[in-house]
């Protein structure tokens, strides 16, 4: 799936992609990798998009849990179950992402 | 930092306290790669657990104590876990915790991690909670029916939290603030009024400026609880009081160890105490911050999570390399809405509303020194926090740190009420 031009995501930033569900977001990180992972925490309904990144690892914008970018596993508590990690192909400067085929962990409260 | 009297390489680390700071120091201590004997002691029989949450789904009902225990799925810190055991002292020239059942535990280095108090008065009549542990949470949820009078004295963010979630229960709830609008005194009356309209669209009852003088109860000893009565000498009825009016610093099981105590623990800027191979973190540390210039002690549930990291670097003599001080970040959620706060206020900045409207419930508002953000409170605006906090300056260092000084400041603690 084309997600965007490597070029739309500014270093630091990251974009939701709501056109699938649950809803991914594909961050670009301060050293110029890219990684994909469900934007919803797991935890409680927060979209990741909006998180803290630092390094490899975001910091969900509401009660701070944090996760690894590249696996998806919890760095950080109150969250406790992992979220997906999707895979990204960088090719010709578009950004292509192929989804998990795993259960997402949704927080409770949200569904599919 | 001197840790000349520490045996070398640290080989085995006593935690005293199993809450957030102290789970998130063994697991700090294990990333870090320590393979040495981890002790870990709690005054209470749970596992780590999560505190924000006592006072909102817990208290609901909507979560349950399984959904609270900080330690993640497969986790595994090898820990030798002493859970029920008060600290009931400490010896620093030989780090021997001694337990008040008579045990006692030694090791090369110690982590103290005991949190804090909830304050409270002596001589309550029953029915009288504060809120700070999980088994205080389940006592208090087990009085909150529907039609129950309650009295929340103080309009802090445990004092809101517990308002909101005991009204969306049904409970019948005033709250008892001593200041103008509640949270208005660290963040601005725009905030305060804003939180206030979200508690009385809620169905919650704000009094502020209010002094209680007296809790009132039937009978001796043990009487259950009829009201508070006001300075004034207004009468408010009462079926359930929860106070929430401030903690202190978990250290009276310190008071003879010689250990440096103000606020808190008095600690360098990397929460080492004032005995070698002694490290405090978490809401009974007071951390020296360069910023201040003074030692401060931070409840925020994220310092408490994330300052672990640095201590256990600093205890194991590891040179981590320089971060940049994030800016704190807190949240509360109430009675459906989310307020969050990410930044430093050190008094005297400019408060510009940037967004919404105190009556809308969407506020967003952004604290400057000169020119420069150094703070941000979003009600109901996640996006623009989390744009905002990016945005934020670091403010300047006051002086040069210097570990181990002297002096520690105490923060300005919430006027307490007085119980005739």
């Amino acid at each position: 799936m084309r997600i965007c031009a490597l070029a739309d995501i500014a270093r630091g930033d990251a974009l939701r992609v709501d056109t699938v569900s649950p809803p991914i977001a594909v961050f670009h990180t301060e050293d110029g990798e890219v990684f994909a992972i469900d934007d919803t925490c797991s935890h409680q309904d927060a979209s990741l998009a909006d998180g803290w990144v630092e390094g490899c690892e975001v910091e969900c914008p509401l009660h701070a849990s944090k996760f690894d970018l590249r696996t998806g596993l919890v760095d950080a508590p109150p969250a406790k179950r992992p979220i997906r990690a999707h895979t990204v192909t960088v090719s010709d400067g578009d950004i292509f992402v192929t989804l998990s085929t795993a259960d997402p962990n949704l927080p409770p409260g949200v569904t599919l | 930092m001197s840790l000349s009297s520490l045996p070398e390489p640290v080989r085995s680390v006593t935690i005293v306290g199993a809450s957030l700071a102290g789970h998130a120091s063994a697991r700090a201590l294990r990333d870090l790669g320590f393979t040495g004997r981890i002790t870990i002691v709690g005054g209470e029989e749970h596992r780590p657990y999560d505190r924000p949450p006592l006072s909102k789904d817990f208290l609901a009902g909507t979560a349950v104590a399984s959904d609270l225990w900080l330690e993640g799925e497969n986790e595994d810190l090898d820990a030798d876990w002493r859970l029920g055991a008060m600290a009931a002292s400490l010896d620093p020239a030989t780090r021997t915790v001694m337990l008040a059942d008579g045990r006692t535990v030694t090791s090369d280095a110690v982590v103290i991690s005991t949190g804090s108090f909830a304050k409270t008065f002596p001589q309550l009549p029953a029915g009288v909670h504060t809120l700070r542990t999980l088994d205080d949470a389940i006592g208090l949820r087990a009085e909150l029916t529907p039609g129950t009078r309650l009295v929340v004295v103080g309009s802090g963010f445990i004092g809101l939290e517990v308002a909101a979630t005991a009204r969306g229960l049904g409970v019948d709830v005033t709250v008892l603030g001593t200041t103008g609008n509640p949270l208005s005194r660290a963040f601005g009356t725009a905030v305060g009024e804003a939180v206030q309209g979200i508690q009385e669209r809620h169905g919650v009852r704000i009094r502020n400026n209010t002094r209680v003088e007296a809790v009132l109860g039937q009978g001796g000893t043990g009487g259950r609880v009829t009201g508070v009565r006001l300075i004034s000498g207004e009468i408010i009825d009462a079926d359930v009081v929860v106070l929430g009016i401030g903690s202190i610093a978990a250290t009276d099981w310190l008071e003879d160890s010689g250990i440096e105590l103000g606020s808190g623990v008095v600690c360098s800027e990397v929460g080492e105490t004032s005995a070698p191979g002694i490290f405090a973190v978490g809401d009974c540390s007071a951390w020296f911050d360069p910023v201040r210039g003074t030692h401060h002690r931070i409840e925020h549930w994220s310092d408490s999570r994330d300052r672990p990291a640095i201590a256990m670097a600093a205890l194991l003599s590891i040179d981590a390399p320089a971060k940049a001080l994030r800016p704190s970040y807190l949240w509360s959620d109430q009675a459906g809405s989310r307020i969050q706060f990410a930044g430093r206020l050190l008094g005297g900045e400019t408060v510009d509303v940037e967004a919404g409207t105190a009556e809308g419930g969407d506020l967003l508002v952004v604290y400057r020194r000169g020119d420069e953000p150094v703070a941000v409170v979003g009600i109901n605006q996640p996006k623009l926090v989390a744009a905002w906090r990016k945005r934020l300056t670091a403010p300047a260092i006051a002086r040069p740190a210097i570990a181990r000084s002297a002096t520690s400041a105490s923060e300005p603690s919430e006027p307490a009420v007085s119980i005739a």
